[in-house]
């Protein structure tokens, strides 16, 4: 069969499994190896979602209430691309974030900071023929967390994605630039390579900046590619 | 299996794994996200399991899903958040066996994805089914250790399948590097 066969992350891409620095993980880490899973149909194929997923507004989280959030509005957009820079269209994008104030709409959220009447931080959108998406938004805010001492999450937007196949689906987040929080973080340092780590951070994008109105920011996300089709097919 | 060098080539520029994080209710779960086919299919099946961690305790602010090939007319994708008691269910059908890329056959099996806080990547297993005749043969399980093989194949409970989650420590689950 010639399935596609998708290439693994170098080494210092993700995060180990074990990773105690981040105090929730010391109980949910296996310890047993990861044994190799050949890359099947199971793991080529993905589900494909449709415009039935969205909502009207999911992919504009300052215009799902009838008043506008507080705080600094952003766009918030990129490309969803495999790694040889193939687009991936028609894909399902989902983000969560924190509201101005650093406070998520969450029951388990409790620290004394404003939650925002209209601001649920949940969105959805599903790429276009380029692979590109855009939200609207507003700047989150930091937080404190009890991982250690003065623990403060640097401001971040969480990403889901699904790719075209389940060897592709990621959860990752999203930082700003310049956030002096990220290098005391223990969840954006436990990316082994810096250069790894450099690609969660956003960049910001004058030439998308809506004027008087909102500023903007660039988030490509780079997914696993299928380098070697062309020598499975001579296969 | 038969190893296959160009499988440890590697990408160089791919986006870094994070946590899902503990508020991921916020949007992941979806109304209809644990029916990975109808609840009225006549063929549909539960699968109700627990996640737990190293110390026993309960998962409470996971998210499983599930993904499977060949079940067509239905959807095929389940995710469910687990509860407070690190429940999570799934309403599926069983899937055939697959052919696989070395010529081999697959058993009938799910994959799946679980995510937590706490894991700063996913964690990718597989639920087989007790009763399926292919399992002897297929060569996901026949690679992995027998003592441990237990982990991946699902229960039969009355309604359909149990099948837990152990993310670490006695009875740990086997998860896989796909």
């Amino acid at each position: 069969m010639n399935l596609p066969l998708f290439e693994r992350a170098a080494d210092g891409v993700h995060p180990p499994v074990s990773y105690p620095a981040y105090r929730s993980n010391v109980f949910r880490s296996p310890r047993q190896p990861l044994i190799v899973l050949p890359q099947n149909l199971t793991e080529v194929t993905a589900p494909v979602f449709g415009e039935d997923r969205l909502g009207p507004d999911d992919a504009d989280l300052t215009r799902q209430f009838d008043s506008e959030p507080l705080g600094q509005r952003i766009i918030v957009h990129g490309r969803v691309i495999e790694a040889d820079g193939r687009p991936v269209p028609n894909t399902l994008v989902e983000i969560w974030q924190a509201n101005a104030s650093g406070r998520y709409r969450h029951a388990n959220d409790n620290w004394p900071a404003p939650l925002d009447p209209n601001f649920a931080g949940a969105g959805r959108t599903i790429t276009d023929d380029g692979g590109r998406y855009t939200f609207t938004t507003i700047q989150p805010g930091a937080y404190p967390w009890g991982n250690h001492h003065n623990a403060w999450r640097p401001a971040h937007i969480h990403f889901s994605l699904f790719g075209r196949a389940f060897t592709q689906r990621l959860v990752t987040q999203m930082y700003f630039p310049g956030d002096p929080l990220m290098p005391l973080d223990p969840i954006f340092n436990s990316i082994p390579d810096p250069k790894a780590r450099d690609r969660l951070v956003a960049r910001f994008d004058i030439d998308r900046t809506l004027p008087d109105w909102a500023l903007a920011f660039e988030f490509d996300i780079v997914l696993r590619g299928t380098p070697f089709e062309a020598a499975d097919h001579d296969a | 299996m038969r190893e296959r060098a160009c499988e440890r080539t590697i990408g160089p520029d791919l986006t870094p794994s994070q946590t899902v994080g503990p508020f991921l209710h916020i949007v992941l779960p979806w109304a209809d996200g644990p029916f990975a086919a109808a609840p009225d299919s006549p063929d549909a099946i539960a699968i109700d399991g627990r996640v737990v961690d190293g110390a026993g305790n309960p998962v409470p602010d996971g998210l499983v899903e599930t993904w499977q090939v060949g079940s067509d007319g239905h959807r095929g994708f389940g995710r469910c958040a687990t509860d407070q008691d690190g429940w999570y269910r799934i309403v599926t059908v069983r899937p055939p066996p697959q052919a696989g890329r070395d010529g081999d056959t697959e058993a009938p099996h799910l994959d799946v994805s679980v995510f937590a806080r706490g894991l700063l990547r996913r964690l990718v297993t597989r639920i087989y089914f007790p009763d399926a005749t292919e399992n002897a043969a297929d060569p996901v399980l026949s690679a992995v250790d027998p003592a441990r093989r237990g982990t991946l194949v699902a229960t039969a409970v009355d309604g359909g399948y149990r099948f837990d989650i152990v993310l670490q420590g006695d009875g740990e689950t086997v998860f896989f590097d796909v």
